[in-house]
């Protein structure tokens, strides 16, 4: 198995309610995956299945050719390897941005706030927020607190990072600031899965576009394909609808 | 920018003239407290002449309101208030310390701990379920009835007991809905980043959920203030025993009246600054 990260017929339900009806992927080292599709589509629910927030229920999750979605199976290695930003940005409102970053690596890695200085402040440097580590989340912009949530997955030296609409909440004015880290992170190499509405940016970075579409993956290819020659009436409705 | 400077500097070239809009609202104000000011002078014109018209006035004001005692009792009293202030000083800690811990009893969620977490909804449910007095009554009595040697017969020991058990029932109910408040994103967010558990509630759900409940447990703790005078039941002479026997000395109530105004004059501010952090909190919140 080549893949770094391999889904396999996951399947997951909410009560009466299947969310993902058997969803096959694959996420290359290195690459940038664009999950798209209607709200309700199970963009979401696949990304945090993906990091283990909601057991799955059926079907199997190899990272690094590793069955990580075994029942009984501690999560929170796992968790330690794949990093997940949300759409509501999650910051810990008690603490400033810095502590909100150190938190985890202090934590579960046992690094002192000392030795981690260097580091975060070399992240918030590189987004542009490097005067701003001592405020509180709500003293930020939307986009400043989606960019301090981005550096606090960050800080845990993640393999692989999700990204679940982080736009959808920002005014259209602060989206550039946030996508553009996003680029930054796409040049180091990270791998990226995304959910996003944000179709010009997938047609633009992803190597891999998937329309989902009521919990399967309808369509999936280069963006070229996908958004240039979709094969699926449905894809075309959706894209037209958007674009 | 431009624009935020125009709209200041308009807003400082108000000119002088009221607006309509300003002048009607001005002259309701100007109704409303018209009104108040006549009935709140009406209800207390009535008071002050309707009262003393009572057949059994006289012999209120002179078993309730006799200044002579009050001068003469008040200082004692405050001393004896002091032995309130004082329980109250050890008792608090403790009962914010016992409430933390069965709060956080129910909220284990490990099997191995389940006696933890049955014990916590027990214990809740019974101390929250009885009279203070009673509880007071059988620790106060109860224990030392063991024939303990000083100092282990004290009531001071086993009537705090008996506060420390029943309010941190009550406080470990708040600090409990405190942590259901927060947010499961917070606690998904600490999870996403592989925090423990335990470090979870301790540095994420914790802090903030302590905060959210401050201005609940601070009226908690006023109606504990006042429920230390219950001690006096099983002995120690606090300044509500110390009115029983100024009153049985003089003959004469007002020394209750006195430890009234004591109490009032700690629980009023107390309640308002309560109110106070309520209200800010709610406007946080919006």
């Amino acid at each position: 198995m080549s893949a770094k990260l391999s889904l396999r017929g996951v399947r997951k339900r909410f009560g009466d309610h299947e969310v993902c009806k058997g969803i096959d992927l694959d996420v290359g080292e290195g690459e940038m995956v664009c999950l798209i599709g209607a709200s309700g589509s199970g963009k979401s629910t696949l990304l945090r299945c993906m990091n283990l927030l909601e057991p799955i229920d059926d079907g199997a999750i190899w990272l690094d050719g590793d069955d990580i979605s075994e029942p009984g199976r501690d999560p929170q290695p796992v968790r330690q390897r794949i990093g997940i930003v949300f759409q509501s940005y999650n910051l810990f409102p008690h603490m400033t941005a810095s502590e909100n970053v150190m938190l985890a690596p202090r934590r579960v890695k046992g690094l002192s706030r000392d030795e981690l200085r260097p580091q975060v402040t070399e992240l918030f440097t590189r987004f542009g927020l490097g005067d701003r580590m001592e405020h509180y989340p709500d003293q930020l912009s939307g986009g400043q607190q989606q960019r301090v949530a981005i550096i606090r997955a960050l800080a845990m030296a993640p393999e692989i990072m999700l990204f679940d609409e982080i736009t959808s909440a920002l005014d259209p004015e602060l989206v550039g600031e946030v996508l553009d880290v996003l680029r930054d992170l796409r040049r180091q190499g990270m791998t990226m899965v995304l959910a996003t509405h944000e179709m010009g940016f997938a047609r633009e970075l992803a190597d891999k576009v998937c329309f989902l579409d009521a919990g399967r993956i309808l369509e999936q290819g280069p963006p070229e394909a996908v958004f240039g020659a979709p094969r699926e009436e449905r894809t075309r409705a959706f894209l037209s609808r958007v674009l | 920018m431009a624009e935020q400077d125009l709209y200041q500097s308009a807003a400082g070239d108000k000119p002088a003239a009221p607006t309509r809009r300003e002048a009607y609202e001005a002259s309701v104000r100007r109704r409303s407290n018209r009104i108040a000011l006549t009935s709140t002078a009406v209800v207390l014109l009535s008071v002050f002449i309707l009262v003393p018209l009572a057949p059994g006035w006289e012999a209120v004001q002179r078993s309730f309101f006799n200044g002579e005692v009050f001068a003469k009792t008040f200082p004692g009293l405050l001393n004896a208030f002091l032995l309130d202030v004082m329980i109250f000083a050890w008792c608090a800690p403790l009962i914010a310390l016992v409430g933390l811990g069965i709060a956080l009893c129910r909220d284990v969620r490990a099997p191995a701990l389940f006696p933890l977490r049955l014990f916590g909804a027990v214990y809740t449910d019974v101390f929250r379920g009885l009279p203070v007095v009673l509880v007071i009554y059988l620790i106060g009595f109860g224990i030392p009835g063991l024939g303990l040697p000083r100092p282990w017969n004290s009531p001071y020991i086993w009537g705090s007991l008996a506060l420390i058990l029943v309010y941190a029932a009550y406080v470990a109910e708040v600090i409990r809905s405190g942590i259901d408040s927060i947010h499961q994103s917070q606690r998904a967010a600490a999870a996403s980043l592989g925090l423990s558990d335990a470090d979870t509630m301790r540095f994420v759900v914790l802090p903030q959920a302590i905060r959210n409940v401050v201005p609940a447990n601070m009226n908690l703790f006023i109606a504990l203030q006042k429920d230390v005078a219950l001690l006096s039941f099983i002995g120690p002479v606090e300044i509500f025993r110390q009115a029983g026997v100024y009153k049985s000395l003089y003959a004469n109530f007002t020394p209750y009246v006195g430890a009234a105004l004591i109490f009032l004059a700690l629980t009023i501010p107390a309640t308002r600054y309560a109110d106070y952090l309520m209200n800010k909190q709610n406007r946080r919140r919006r």
